[in-house]
């Protein structure tokens, strides 16, 4: 399964566990905040070739509609699926 | 047909993680758990892998995954896996993520015991080249010339002394299974490379380079690019050991310039062209070695 953000967070000794051991994939914090800049992928020169959904570290460039979208409360901007973009499709801008 | 972007697994295994923006290491284990699935049972040692990815609540792996001792991947993937089949339990992966010092320092003997009995584990070290997630010290995998907090570069003595201490062939002379190295820069490589391990039963180990932004002293978006281009000037190599013998993968037709390539990185700024030249040499020593050895 895929970890996602959950509503809860454990906050109280009931919440914490008494074993080492607890839920997987269980996500209490975005990653947006890291970021300076932000991937922008234009859809009209995307071809979906996948290579900055296969190289981002993050795991945060998905499939969408034959093309890519970006999850942006996990990106950190790191910019490598601009470089990694043969065709250019990927521009960063500046987050506001 | 070999696994790509377009068949890779969709679902994400490791997301939401702390590492630094643009690390090469988080990449590599995503990739890995990805082609393996979810019944991969995932052991980290201490290293960045574990400390970014288990911070209570944040848990960012959904398969099973557990943190070992520094020393344990090896043996803890070992009980991971007899505790498994005990259960009955028979279609799983047992996989670890060690770091670089987790494998070629610390974990080298507890892996060694692991290959010796033939444990059917998939042993991943992702080489970042220093203890990065303690701050950049020398492990016994980094580079001769590179500034590492304990090889620190000054007028008379320009960085760490020692060579890459050779992981990949060391874990190939316990005649294993499986051994294989990769680059975080050629993931196509990677991913048929742990499909390929996957299958196999046995122990299985592949080494793949993951460069580390923060330790490198490279730009965030620059990992994949220097993951590629550390294979194409000769100073790593994409290789498998299998069935007694080793095999070249990919053959560069000509190196490109590993000055360009040092000069890139911080850790590498100090050198002179002397020093350039003693890494020149030992490239070309290396690939001696390799055309003489490998098929």
């Amino acid at each position: 399964m895929k970890p996602y953000l959950r509503e809860k967070i454990p906050a109280g000794f009931e919440d914490i566990p008494d074993t080492t051991s607890y839920e997987a994939g269980f996500l209490v914090t975005k990653n947006a905040g890291w970021r300076n800049v932000r991937p922008v992928v234009d859809t009209d020169k995307c071809v979906g070739c996948l290579n900055c959904y296969l190289y981002c570290p993050d795991g945060v460039i998905f499939k969408k509609d034959g093309k890519v979208a970006v999850d942006y409360d996990f990106c950190k901007g790191c910019g490598v699926c601009k470089k990694i973009c043969k065709i250019g499709a990927i521009e960063m801008e500046a987050e506001k | 047909m070999a696994v790509n972007a377009k068949t890779l697994n969709e679902t994400e295994f490791f997301y939401g993680h702390k590492a630094c923006a643009g690390c090469g290491g988080s990449l590599a284990v995503r990739i890995a758990l990805k082609v393996l699935g979810e019944n991969a049972f995932a052991v980290l040692p201490a290293g960045c892998m574990s400390a970014v990815g288990f911070n209570f609540p944040q848990l960012c792996f959904g398969n099973n995954a557990i943190i070992s001792t520094f020393a344990g991947t090896a043996s803890m993937l070992t009980g991971v896996q007899a505790g498994l089949k005990a259960q009955g339990i028979t279609d799983f992966h047992a996989v670890g993520f060690a770091g670089d010092g987790g494998t070629a320092d610390i974990g080298l003997q507890a892996l060694s015991g692991a290959i010796d009995r033939n444990d059917d584990i998939l042993y991943i070290c992702y080489d970042n080249e220093a203890y990065m997630n303690t701050g950049i010290q020398k492990s016994s995998l980094t580079p001769f010339g590179a500034r590492t907090t304990t090889t620190p570069a000054g007028k008379n003595i320009h960085g760490n002394i020692r060579p890459k201490k050779n992981m990949f062939e060391i874990a190939a002379a316990h005649g294993i299974a499986y051994a294989a190295t990769a680059s975080v820069g050629y993931l196509n490589d990677f991913m048929r490379k742990v499909e390929k391990a996957k299958n196999i039963k046995g122990t299985k180990y592949i080494h793949i380079l993951a460069p580390c932004p923060t330790g490198w002293g490279i730009k965030t978006d620059e990992t994949v690019e220097a993951a590629k281009e550390v294979v194409d000037c000769g100073l790593w190599y994409l290789a498998e050991y299998e069935n007694g013998s080793f095999v070249l993968n990919h053959k560069p037709k000509e190196f490109t310039s590993i000055k360009e390539y040092l000069r890139k990185q911080s850790r590498f700024r100090h050198l002179t062209d002397d020093d350039i030249e003693i890494i020149k040499k030992s490239r070309d020593a290396k690939w001696e070695f390799i055309y003489k050895n490998f098929n």
